[in-house]
């Protein structure tokens, strides 16, 4: 495992982080591909917000995960994590867009509405707006005007916007279904990870 | 098979959706929660044979096949809007028979008030039957009267042909004026009762699914505005104003007068 989890750790350091942006492009390009292609299903819309949505949580979990991973195993990935969390935002972003454009065709009354009036949207929204601070301050600039300490405070934000993403997706679907209910786990245990106790736990 | 059907004058003149929107988009929780899960799984569902049984205040009482309760009987092609509480829609040229015309064969007891659906429940067949996404078996329920009007039916095909398994084969109901979900599928079991009957969303979430569901654009559920709704079809769904009843409130109105529809929802 040691041996692993060092092979991994000099493998990655070779790896530029701008390589993450262009990968993370990826599945845009495949959806929109899919997209003319007929290839969403018979509700196109609904499919390209779900998945952009969930590929939003995905990032967001990897990012949370970067520093349990190297507590916990002592993998370090964390010069990943900037490229992983603005992609996260851009996936936010893009599913606003489509439920905004496509899905609610811009009907602002009703979109008003369902912002005040509907718990999933309230949360999602509320954790879109949480990622905006993050996403203007996660350049070196930000880093250096705020300072470290300053920095990382406020960056602490995402644990509140993961939660969200989370939370999100397990009210807007009906019933108690379990695939949501599985990624709100993971966020839960991911954020536990980061009390104290469990904190210092070596797996490796 | 081809079904032979007599046309109807409570179809609508709206274009239908294609077979494949039909068929290949539905909420059919006993074979998965996604909306492509029922065209995957529901292949393994054994229709034939088939049987309902009918019990509770009717004169006649009794397990009856599938093909005695459609023999002798006029089919028509119904050509109905179809509204989920989703919020999306379509329109669906269903092939069926009133359910009235069942009902009135079977006898129905003075003292009857409501009739109660029950789908079957078969998890080696249904694969999501094997998690409790809902408690086993799918119930509905209608009030007599909504039962005996003429817009509700028993549909036993689509397009002409056999309903498809995923559609709710070999029998399903179609209650146009209400959101889909009170269209019970693959019906094996009806029963006359003088109680409201369970019905599954009511029993899970009370506060977002009741009894009646009537399609209703001012009646808010909690996770969707019914202001407005989507009509499946094309790249992108276009969004329209959500009818009152569906669009059958000429037919239905008058069975809810005087009815707080805010508080029966």
């Amino acid at each position: 495992m040691t041996s692993l989890v060092q092979s991994l750790n000099s493998a990655t350091r070779k790896i530029p982080a701008w390589i993450l942006y262009v990968l993370g492009m990826v599945p845009v390009a495949a959806l929109t591909l899919q997209l003319f292609n007929g290839q969403l299903g018979i509700d196109p819309v609904k499919t390209l917000e779900h998945e952009l949505g969930e590929i939003a949580l995905q990032l967001l979990i990897a990012g949370l995960a970067i520093t349990p991973l190297r507590n916990a195993f002592g993998l370090n990935l964390i010069k990943f994590r900037r490229a992983i969390g603005l992609l996260a935002f851009a996936y936010v972003v893009m599913h606003l867009g489509v439920w905004l454009f496509l899905d609610m065709q811009l009907l602002m009354q009703q979109i008003l509405k369902d912002l005040v009036k509907r718990w999933y949207i309230t949360i999602g929204m509320f954790g879109l707006l949480l990622m905006i601070p993050l996403a203007l301050t996660s350049n070196n600039l930000s880093l250096r005007k705020l300072g470290a300490a300053n920095w990382r405070k406020l960056h602490k934000l995402t644990y509140g916007a993961v939660l969200a993403g989370a939370i999100h997706y397990v009210i807007l679907v009906k019933g108690w279904q379990l695939e949501p209910l599985i990624y709100l786990a993971i966020v839960v245990l991911l954020l536990a990870m980061r009390i104290p106790p469990l904190k210092r736990v070596r797996l490796v | 098979g081809k079904i032979a059907t007599v046309k109807s004058r409570y179809s609508t003149s709206e274009k239908p959706n294609s077979f494949e929107d039909i068929t290949k988009y539905n909420n059919f929780y006993e074979f998965g929660t996604g909306k492509d899960d029922p065209a995957k799984y529901a292949g393994a569902l054994t229709t034939d044979p088939w049987s309902i049984k009918i019990d509770g205040m009717v004169d006649r009482p009794g397990t009856y096949d599938l093909a005695d309760i459609t023999k002798g009987v006029t089919m028509e092609e119904r050509i109905y809007r179809f509204r989920c509480v989703e919020a999306w829609a379509m329109v669906i040229p269903w092939v069926g028979f009133e359910l009235s015309t069942l009902l009135k064969r079977v006898g129905v007891k003075s003292g009857a008030k409501y009739v109660a659906f029950e789908t079957l429940e078969r998890p080696s067949e249904m694969i999501g039957q094997k998690r409790r996404t809902i408690p086993w078996p799918y119930r509905e329920g209608l009030r007599l009267d909504e039962a005996m009007n003429p817009l509700t039916i028993l549909a036993t095909g689509l397009y002409g042909d056999t309903l498809p398994n995923q559609n709710g084969a070999p029998i399903r109901l179609v209650v146009p004026w209400k959101y889909g979900f009170k269209s019970i599928k693959s019906i094996v079991r009806i029963s006359l009762t003088s109680k409201q009957p369970e019905s599954s969303w009511n029993m899970l979430q009370p506060s977002e699914y009741g009894f009646y569901s009537n399609v209703n654009p001012n009646v808010d559920h909690p996770r969707w505005s019914q202001a407005s709704e989507r009509k499946i079809g094309g790249l992108i769904a276009k969004r329209q104003p959500t009818l009152m009843f569906n669009g059958y409130e000429k037919e239905v109105a008058g069975l809810y007068k005087g009815m707080d529809l805010a508080k029966f929802y």
